[in-house]
């Protein structure tokens, strides 16, 4: 049985694109066969942060309309052969979704992948009901800061009571906490919401913490997901979240100040 | 001199004030007088008490029927009355339903399909009988024997009991009865009830207790963070709550015009 993951926020530019292409990716290098669609129509994105784009030939709603098979569609990534992208059609908008056509994907994905990500466009509206319809699991990306958290709590509700699972009466959507772009510093001078304050308003569970981190810009510039840069603290932590998301338990990091060594401490941060 | 002076010391025969009332909102979505009337009957033959003399608001936001593009309100209205309840009013932004309404003499409110709510008005539907394409209520609506109909002469209390964190954009409604939550409420999620509202966890949304006007009704919360709350339309806006109370387990009720806000 294949597990539905759709990564989701409510809020525009939190990070769910970013997300979406680690958390497949890690999956993938997990050894789990993995497909990454990419919901957001019109506003094609993923292929760019996957290096793909320039070998995008069919997309998500040809597949929708008959137009192309499923096969001709899925892109291999570069660096896994694990990992596939349904990339998003550039030219048509969200109502090219319908939750049939959504639904027949999908169930001819779960035959052959072991994990279907879903990359959820930002609002309310019908591309992100769509993203997150069919869904067992739910990654909630969320900025520490009001808006965020506002619009996160917003899609939780719209998962417990609009999802098929909700529908049918079934067991609900695993829900995940993924705190993006945090900064211990600006959490500290007050600028930002913490990793509490967020954790007691949604009272989901935390699946990880990433770093508000000049490597994630490195990265997508390069197409390369940023999970992939092993060194860096938000590949780190995307590598934990996916470890976490796949049952292991490991503490959370990056959450505090590096604490300073002697010699910062004696002689200042900066030369 | 006399009478100016006495004119000058009584005091002005009204005041105008600021309230919250819920009403029950019908969702119309095709035009079917007798579908309509059936709905309505059934709802009261389950509670006459609650239901009788009912006030309602027509909403005409859904409304798409191919047959009959503007419906016939008088129709509407006179098949409402012979149900027992009362059409106050009409939420529609199409003019020609807006001048409609206005010949019929009804009230026309703004729409709230881009409010703070559209669940609310598919949840209210739904409570009507009257069902919409799919239910959007919170899934917490369904809690187990909360919807069964209450006999007929006898209408006992309908307390409604959430487990589940009520999120931003939610509304739960305790129609009849008391509302019990066991879970969060984030801001943006507004509570309501014909009885009491406890909830046992943060309150940080909207809580409206006694909406159809009992001032005995109460609100219970383990912590007050409240945006705004209400008993039988008297209310405070979170701005009055951030005093002593604020984040403590707090008991408000209604003395008189007051809210009174005391520790528990
Ligand atoms: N941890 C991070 N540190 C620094 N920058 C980040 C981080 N995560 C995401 N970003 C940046 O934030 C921007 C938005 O990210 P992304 O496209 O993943 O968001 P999104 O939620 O998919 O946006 P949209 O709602 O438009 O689809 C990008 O420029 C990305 O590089
Ligand atoms: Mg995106």
């Amino acid at each position: 049985m294949s597990k539905i993951i759709v990564v989701t926020s409510g809020k525009g530019g939190v990070g769910k694109t970013t997300t979406s292409a680690s958390i497949a990716t890690g999956l993938a290098l997990r050894g789990h066969k993995t497909v990454v669609i990419d919901f957001d129509v019109g506003l094609r994105n993923l292929d760019l942060i996957m290096n793909c784009e320039r070998r995008v030939v069919y997309d998500f709603v040809n597949v929708i309309n008959g137009e192309a098979a499923l096969s001709q569609a899925l892109i291999k990534d570069k660096h896994s052969d694990k990992l596939f992208i349904l990339p998003a059609s550039q030219t048509r908008d969200k109502d090219a979704l319908t939750q049939e056509g959504v639904e027949k994907v999908l169930n001819e994905l779960s035959k052959t992948f072991d994990y279907i990500v879903c990359d959820s466009p930002a609002g309310i509206e019908h591309g992100a009901l769509m993203a997150l319809y069919f869904a067992d699991e739910a990654v909630v990306v969320t900025n520490p800061e009001v808006s965020s958290v506002r619009d996160s709590d917003r899609i939780l509700g719209i998962i417990h009571s609009k999802s098929k699972r909700a529908a049918m009466g079934l067991e609900p959507i695993k829900e995940h906490l993924l705190l993006t772009r945090y900064s211990p510093e600006r959490v500290k001078r007050g600028e930002m919401l913490s990793v509490q304050d967020v954790e007691e308003i949604l009272s989901i569970p935390l699946l990880g913490v990433i770093p508000e981190s000049q490597s994630v810009l490195t990265a997508s510039n390069q197409g390369v997901p940023v999970i992939h840069d092993e060194i860096s603290d938000a590949g780190q932590a995307y590598l934990d979240a996916v470890a976490r998301l796949l049952g292991e338990s490991k503490e959370h990091r990056f959450l505090d100040l590096p604490k300073k060594g002697f010699f910062k401490r004696m002689f200042g941060g900066t030369a | 001199m006399a009478p100016a002076t006495s004119e000058l010391v009584r005091p002005p025969c009204l005041k105008f004030k600021g309230n919250l009332v819920a009403i029950t909102t019908l969702e119309l979505l095709y035009y079917d007088p007798t579908g309509l009337s059936e709905a309505l009957e059934e709802k009261i033959a389950q509670a006459p008490a609650l239901f009788t003399n009912h006030p309602i608001i027509l909403s005409l936001e859904k409304y798409d029927d191919a047959e009959v593009p503007l419906p016939d309100l008088r129709m509407i209205q006179s098949v409402v009355r012979n149900a027992g309840m009362i059409l106050v009013g009409i939420r529609a932004d199409a003019p020609e339903q807006i001048s409609e309404a206005q010949k019929a003499g009804l009230p026309v409110f703004p729409p709230a399909k881009n409010g703070r709510s559209p669940e609310t008005t598919e949840a209210n539907a739904e409570d009507m009988g009257r069902s919409t394409e799919t239910s959007s209520a919170p899934k917490q609506e369904e809690a187990p024997a909360t919807r069964s109909a209450a006999p007929a002469e006898l209408p006992t209390p309908q307390n409604l009991v959430i487990t589940q964190p009520v999120r931003s954009g939610q509304q739960i409604y305790a129609r009849g009865g008391d509302l019990i939550v066991l879970a969060p409420v984030s801001a943006g999620a507004e509570l309501l009830a014909d009885g009491n509202i406890h909830v046992y966890a943060p309150l940080r949304g909207r809580a409206l207790a006694g909406v159809r006007g009992l001032e005995s009704a109460r609100i219970f919360c383990q912590s007050l963070e409240a945006e705004l709350v209400s008993i039988a339309g008297q209310y405070k806006i979170s701005e009055d709550l951030t005093g002593p109370h604020w984040k403590r387990p707090t008991q408000i009720t209604l003395n008189g015009e007051k809210l009174s806000l005391t520790d528990i």
